[in-house]
């Protein structure tokens, strides 16, 4: 039988099995950012220890930025601080640092794959548990914890046990108006929110062969808000010709020789897995989120669930989602009105999610009930958009157009949702106070979704409206 | 260098439970406290959002619970600590007082940085927990101990025999979980990974 992907490049990276049984893991590629990195310099600098390999490193801010006003320094005392110790840690240890002056800023899991830097067949670790989105390359991307991310800077290396794999085989054709946001939140309400524990996900299928690599991107990203710590896709020349040409992807003979190495580790038609879950996208229809988990999500013409239906393990939690979301058991979720619609985060963020909503929002207005405004994920995004018009287009309709940055995805800046608002979002988590206010209330859905929402003032099915 | 090589063999003291499945790491630390450099003033903000209302005042949390107090051992339900990967939520629960977890299950990440960390996060089947949580909620001065050595959970006249990833145990009672010494020991092992893989090496074809 075949090899997977996953084991191809995890075996490459292999450097021993560790007494534990964990294995010692190269790092091909680590990215950082200003939240969870400064501690992790600390460490190692009491350890009186340098970073291995600071080429190797590269580093970015996002979480803190504000997005309107991005002059320094930041109003945010704190957040001010931050910045200063990201500057000076990348500094002193030599490390690339795209930082608010250079045109590389941006949302880490968005510069990674622009700049070339995300390529197939490497690990990729980063503090930030979207880091599963580089795995639409055919890479092995996963979130760590600031000790891990000591261990990266002092060792190029983790201590990491290695997980099973399983196949999501997506088949069929997505219907105009259901999108690759669609694809992953239902697999995360089919399989559940600790459904990927141990897991990695290999997505594969018809259906993911003909998503372009920022649907793929999308789709990965939110692995492991079913619990899979990583999520990929094998490269295949969609991957390969996204990564031509770009800042640090090979060039030349180079490129042709990488081109072959990432065709040879793509999963066989003949892999083996240790789990296979099938998805028929044809069925598929937009999918917006009524609770506190991801998971909690029912397609636009569905009912939210009643308690007594279901099964046991999701009663305490469907419980606790009705009390915080104030909705009542068996309604629709279409026509539920909402206050705030958010664009933007790393899960939808890219040039392809802005185009698709401003082509919806063409001539359209939001609603005078709705504050809407969409935060490119990065600074080249934002360059690519204006080249193409689109900020005028959505400020037209009455859309804030910001600068880039996590925004309104995390609320570690000014952007934040205000006592109960609720907020069309696309970003990737609706978990309570997630956008800042602890009543706050997230319906997660796409891009284009979140725009016929912003302009309807409530929640609609956007196959209607396109 | 400073070897840090402190053995977990066994934590334990007086318990506090928390009820709830999917509690994510920003319900543990939300976001907004982790505007800072270092993690040593994360202890008082742990659960904020759970344990005030919007006007400050407590809301009667088991972290507010004067018969919890001085807890150190925490027991939750499933898939604790899912979402960020921020290690903020271990620190800010360690700096709080907590020295081990006893769940029904975590989220990979949460577990990993409980590890490194030197928390113990063992697991113990749902119907444990139920009895476990009754017992300690009856009687909050009892002493519960997590003995990793033994695989056993001790409250009071029960045990219970808990599961936890084979390489966490180990790395916990050998002193190893404090990993940047251990994969520091073979840098030479290190080069000749880098060495061989395509991508550091113009993607020619080894040998």
């Amino acid at each position: 039988m075949g090899r997977n992907l996953f084991d191809t490049v995890w075996d490459l990276h292999k450097v021993r099995t560790l007494e534990s049984g964990q294995d010692q893991l190269f790092i091909g590629l680590h990215m950082i950012h200003e939240v969870t990195s400064p501690q992790a310099f600390q460490m190692i600098e009491e350890r009186g220890l340098k970073v291995l390999h600071p080429e190797r490193t590269f580093a970015t801010v996002d979480h803190i930025v504000p997005t309107a006003n991005q002059e320094r320094p930041f109003q945010d005392k704190l957040a001010e601080e931050m910045m200063q110790a990201i500057e000076n840690n990348t500094k002193k240890h030599g490390i690339e640092f795209f930082g608010l002056n250079t045109d590389r800023q941006g949302i880490v899991h968005i510069i990674g794959p622009e700049l070339g830097l995300t390529q197939p067949g490497l690990t990729i670790a980063c503090g930030d548990s979207h880091t599963s989105t580089h795995g639409a390359f055919g890479a092995i991307g996963f979130g760590i914890g600031t000790s891990q991310i000591r261990d990266v800077l002092a060792t190029q290396c983790l201590a990491i046990s290695r997980p099973r794999v399983r196949k999501i085989n997506v088949t069929g054709s997505l219907k105009k108006g259901v999108y690759a946001k669609d694809i992953i939140l239902k697999i995360i309400a089919e399989l559940g929110v600790n459904g990927g524990i141990g897991y990695a996900y290999e997505y594969a299928g018809e259906t993911i062969r003909g998503l372009s690599m920022e649907e793929r991107m999308t789709i990965c990203n939110m692995s492991i808000e079913g619990g899979a710590r990583v999520g990929y896709v094998s490269p295949d020349e969609t991957t390969i010709e996204y990564v031509k040409g770009r800042t640090y992807a090979p060039a030349g003979d180079e490129f042709e020789r990488a081109a072959d190495f990432w065709r040879s580790i793509a999963s066989g038609p003949d892999a083996e897995y240790d789990d296979v879950f099938e998805l028929d996208a044809d069925k598929l229809e937009p999918m917006v989120t009524w609770g506190i988990t991801p998971g909690q999500a029912v397609g636009v013409n569905g009912r939210l669930p009643r308690v007594s239906e279901l099964p046991d393990e999701h009663k305490e939690i469907a419980d606790k989602a009705y009390a915080h979301m104030g909705f009542t058991e068996g309604q629709a979720i279409q026509g539920q009105a909402i206050d705030i619609a958010f664009l933007g985060s790393c899960t939808n963020g890219r040039i392809s999610d802005l185009r698709e909503a401003a082509e919806f929002l063409k001539g359209k207005k939001v609603s005078s009930s709705v504050k809407a405004f969409v935060v490119p994920g990065s600074k080249q995004v934002a360059r690519q958009a204006e080249a193409e018009g689109l900020p005028k287009i959505f400020t037209e309709a009455g859309f804030g157009w910001r600068g880039a940055g996590c925004s309104m995805c995390l609320a570690m800046n000014p952007d934040k949702l205000e006592g109960r608002q609720i907020c069309a979002s696309s970003s990737n988590r609706n978990f309570v106070g997630r956008q800042g206010s602890p009543t706050g209330r997230t319906l997660l859905m796409s891009p284009v979704m979140v725009a016929a929402a912003a302009v309807a003032g409530q929640v609609v099915d956007v196959r209607h409206a396109i | 260098m400073p070897e840090i090589h402190i053995k977990v063999s066994s934590v334990e003291g007086k318990a506090v439970t928390i009820h709830g499945n999917d509690i994510d790491t920003d319900q543990i630390i939300p976001a907004r406290f982790m505007k800072c450099v270092t993690f040593d003033g994360l202890g008082e903000y742990v659960f904020h959002d759970v344990r005030y209302d919007e006007n400050g005042n407590l809301k009667g949390h088991p972290f507010d619970d004067e018969r919890y107090a001085d807890a150190g051992i925490m027991i939750v339900n499933s898939n604790f600590g899912c979402g960020s990967s921020r290690e903020h939520a271990p620190q800010a629960l360690a700096r709080y007082g907590i020295r081990g977890i006893i769940g029904e299950s975590y989220a990979e990440i949460f577990a990993g940085n409980c590890t490194s960390m030197g928390i113990p996060a063992v697991t113990l089947p749902a119907s444990d927990i139920k009895q476990l949580v009754a017992a300690v909620e009856k009687d909050p001065g009892m002493t519960v101990r997590i003995d990793l050595a033994n695989g056993a959970v001790i409250a009071g006249p029960n045990r219970y025999h808990f599961e936890i990833p084979a390489a966490f145990k180990k790395s916990l009672i050998d002193g190893s979980w404090d990993s940047t010494a251990v994969l520091l020991e073979n840098l030479d092992a290190v080069e000749r990974t880098a060495a061989s893989l395509p991508y550091l090496n113009g993607f020619r074809r080894a040998g």
